[in-house]
């Protein structure tokens, strides 16, 4: 704690702000990926190393090109169009409600009362223990359904043989691969 | 203290030479408690560093070297004796090279893209072991971390792409990112059959799992099963298509887009992209050596008194040279192709493979006679059918014929 | 079946490249600065002009007419006609070039000055290691270092010299048979005309 966790959260919460007000957009997508290696930094400081990793691979790896190539393909890069709306005075008081109650909700609620738990040392096997026993019927269903989405993607991939070009496959394959990619991940979770 | 260190440090050396554990200890206890941490961190990082760059100097030789000689040349032969100095010479010429950074270019990602590039290739060989006592962390989530670092490569080569502001740049960048995820998933798909079969996810685990011998001579890796031979095949296409090497250079097409991303990069920074691309081929060739090929252990039981390490650097250099053979034979894909591939073979056979693997694993309960056997031409034979089965439904019944041009003619 | 293709091609380049090391034939290359592949006879780089005889001044066949310099698309040739004169190979007095330049840094060895050179005077060389560190002074190439004698220009393309020869010689022929006729001619009619003058004429004479 301390120092190191001063430096990743100033880190984060600058990066997340610059993703919000930058305005061109793939500045915005790369300090989003700043923020997303931010919040890993911050999983690993608190020595969980399979979420923290787990992060960089789907969120930097998966999401952050995802989101790139989506404002790659959609426009140009070039909107300088003013950031701040007309009612940005309402959105920051909207915000800040928001923020107060759930700080409110947050403080009062028994949770925040509790002793603080002993700090496990959450080592990938256990997780993965645990994962297989306790949480096995959540887990099947989210790996059937991720490679029921993979398989579709193949079978979509399959079947798209005749006479058109790279440009249908791209955007037909494009929004699945997210998906297989998080797959593969799910896949890990599965194994270990 | 003068004595104690040049102890320390000859004691280092002869453990690091007789592959002991630990070599370190005796040398960083010389100095004050307070750099301790620093010392020791440095004397893990330098030589990678220096090992492997040396490495990358050396693969760029051979590797001209071995193109020339497979398209009947002589390759460099100029600079000292046999063109040995040539890639000194390259560096010497990559250094004084002018840095030229476009007029509209977006100077700072420009600045940052080869660097994010270089440092999480080199993060990656933080949990590769390198020999029996040398994996500079043994982490628990090792091969996690191996993908993680990874898969941060890709955005670093989206902002070399965009940042240029050239049209053959972001081609380049686009034609790398779609071809890296499309890859990342076979290559991850195909590792996970070893995690399953070793049970852990720490790369030094899975190659202690690799030790021992069958009948005394044929060694444990896991390459000398069906799923291990499926699986590292699968690896080595998809780390090829991961390392943007021939025949998958895709991304850098020369007769197509210039040099795709690196366009726009002159001097050092063409260097460090260069370097970026070596280490990143070899830090996931180490990733086959442990996964596959049984990391540092020996072929034979009476080798094993050569150094671990040695055998690793062995192996991971017979991969480069496959690779490097590999470029020298195939032509470069289309990107159809490429994706078709990806899509409709890679992914359905390692998914397959995926399965096999589970089989491998149930069945290794069996016990009556010819289990053993049994067992591996059950997983042969659902490996290979489907194999067949995909093959010719990915060239099938695509007659190779004349081709004709509809605009051309 | 998948994969056959690419391993008939591995096996063909790991020949190629076993194949090298103990087969030197198969090598196709040739280390340039050491052996050379001799030029081909319609090689071509940069025009030099030619002389004949053994003086480089004397024999120049160049006859300052400017014609190349005219037509050379990219106006490397650059030429100052001479006032002495001397005789060209028909034996006509024909001036001399003071000054002939060439640009090889611009010329693009079109060979359109060998082509409209009425007097075979520039011919295309084959030398093509010409690099300098100097790339002004040093590609400019004056009159003295671009002569050379017929017998170089025989020696790179010797087809086309000798039919140069041939023609040069025919005309040559043919020159000193008209100069013959006319002297004939001139005689004859001086002959004729001092015969005239002896006789007495039948026709009136014109008026002077
Ligand atoms: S080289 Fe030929 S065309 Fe040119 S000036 Fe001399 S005689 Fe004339
Ligand atoms: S070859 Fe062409 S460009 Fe060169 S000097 Fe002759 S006319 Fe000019």
């Amino acid at each position: 704690m301390g120092i190191t966790f001063a430096i990743i959260a100033a880190l984060t919460l600058v990066s997340a702000i610059a993703a919000m007000s930058l305005r061109n957009l793939v500045h915005c997508a790369l300090s989003l990926a700043v923020t997303f290696a931010g919040i890993a930094a911050m999983y690993l400081q608190l020595d969980a190393q399979f979420v923290g990793f787990a992060q960089i691979l789907v969120y930097i790896g998966a999401v952050a090109i995802l989101i790139v190539f989506a404002i790659l393909l959609t426009r140009s890069s070039e909107t300088p169009q003013p950031v701040i709306s007309r009612s940005w005075i309402m959105g920051i008081v909207i915000a800040l409600a928001v923020f107060g109650v759930l700080t409110k909700v947050i403080l009062s609620s028994s949770i925040a009362q509790r002793e603080l738990p002993a700090k496990p040392a959450p080592t990938v096997r256990q997780i993965g223990d645990q994962l297989m026993t306790r949480y096995v019927l959540p887990l099947e269903a989210i790996g059937l359904l991720l490679t029921a989405a993979t398989i579709g993607a193949v079978i979509i991939a399959m079947h798209d043989k005749k006479g058109r070009g790279d440009g249908g496959q791209n955007v037909n394959s494009t929004p699945s691969r997210a998906e297989a990619h998080q797959h593969a991940d799910e896949t890990h979770n599965l194994i270990t | 203290m003068i004595g104690e260190f040049f102890k320390g440090l000859f004691l280092m050396i002869w453990k690091v030479v007789t592959d002991q554990p630990d070599p370190k200890v005796e040398f960083v206890s010389v100095f004050p408690a307070t750099i301790q941490p620093i010392i020791s961190v440095l004397l893990s990082i330098v030589p990678i560093i220096m090992v492997f760059a040396s490495l990358f100097a050396l693969t760029t030789l051979l590797e001209r070297k071995g193109l020339g000689r497979i398209q009947n040349r002589l390759g460099p032969n100029r600079v000292g004796p046999f063109g040995l100095f040539q890639p000194v010479a390259d560096g010497l010429k990559m250094l004084t090279k002018e840095d030229i950074v476009p007029h509209s270019a977006d100077k700072l990602i420009h600045f940052l893209a080869p660097i994010v590039l270089l440092v999480p290739t080199l993060l990656a060989y933080a949990v590769l072991p390198f020999g029996q006592n040398m994996v500079p962390i043994d982490m628990d989530a090792g091969i996690l971390f191996f993908f993680a670092v990874g898969a941060s490569t890709e955005l670093s080569i989206f902002m070399a792409g965009w940042s240029s502001r050239n049209k053959y740049s972001l081609l380049g960048a686009m034609r790398a990112i779609a071809q890296m995820i499309s890859y990342e998933i076979p290559l991850i798909i195909s590792s996970v059959t070893v995690i399953m079969i070793a049970g852990s996810l720490s790369l030094v685990e899975i190659v202690d799992k690799q030790s021992g011998y069958h009948f005394g001579f044929l060694p444990h890796w896991n390459v000398f099963t069906p799923w291990g031979l499926a699986g590292f095949i699968i690896f080595l296409i998809a780390s090829l298509a991961e390392s943007n090497r021939s025949p998958f250079d895709i991304p850098e097409a020369e007769s197509e887009i210039i040099a795709g991303h690196l366009t726009e990069y002159s001097g050092f920074k063409y260097a460090l992209f260069f370097l970026a691309e070596y280490l990143g081929m070899f830090a996931v060739s180490g990733l086959a050596v442990t996964l596959f090929l049984g990391g540092w252990r020996a072929p034979l039981p009476f080798l094993e008194i050569v150094p671990s390490y040695i055998w690793f650097l062995l192996k991971l250099m017979g991969l480069v040279c496959l690779f490097i053979w590999i470029r020298g034979t195939l032509p470069r894909l289309r990107v159809d192709q490429l994706l078709n591939f990806a899509w409709k073979f890679m992914l359905p056979m390692s998914l397959i493979n995926l399965f096999v693997a589970a089989i491998w694993h149930f069945t290794s309960v069996w016990n009556f006679r010819g289990a053993g056997l049994g067992r591996w031409l059950l997983c042969a034979a659902m490996i290979a059918v489907p194999y067949v089965w995909l093959g010719r439904t990915l060239i099938g019944n695509k007659k190779i014929t004349h081709r004709t041009y509809r605009f051309a003619n | 079946m998948l994969g056959e293709g690419i391993i008939k091609g591995m096996v063909e380049t790991a020949k190629n490249f076993v194949g090298s090391y103990h087969d030197p034939k198969r090598l196709t290359t040739v280390e340039y600065p050491e052996n050379k592949i001799p030029a081909k006879e319609n090689a071509r780089n940069f025009p030099f002009l030619v002389f004949d005889g053994v003086d480089a001044d004397k024999g120049l066949r160049c006859v300052a007419c400017q014609i190349c310099e005219k037509e050379c698309p990219p106006k490397c040739i650059y030429i100052i006609k001479d006032t002495v004169k001397k005789p060209d190979y028909m034996g006509k007095m024909q001036i001399q070039p003071k000054i002939f330049d060439i640009d090889i840094s611009v010329c693009m060895s079109c060979q359109i000055c060998v082509e409209v050179c009425p007097f075979e005077a520039i011919k295309m060389d084959t030398q093509f290691e010409l690099s300098t560190t100097d790339r002004f002074e040093n590609l400019l190439l004056n009159k003295r270092e671009l002569a050379k004698p017929n017998e170089y220009y025989h020696k790179i393309h010797p087809t086309e010299a000798t039919e140069v020869d041939e023609r040069l010689a025919a005309e040559k022929a043919k020159a000193e048979a008209k100069a013959k006729a006319d002297a004939e001619a001139k005689a004859k009619a001086t002959v004729a005309a001092a015969a005239a003058k002896a006789a007495p004429t039948p026709v009136p004479a014109p008026a002077k």
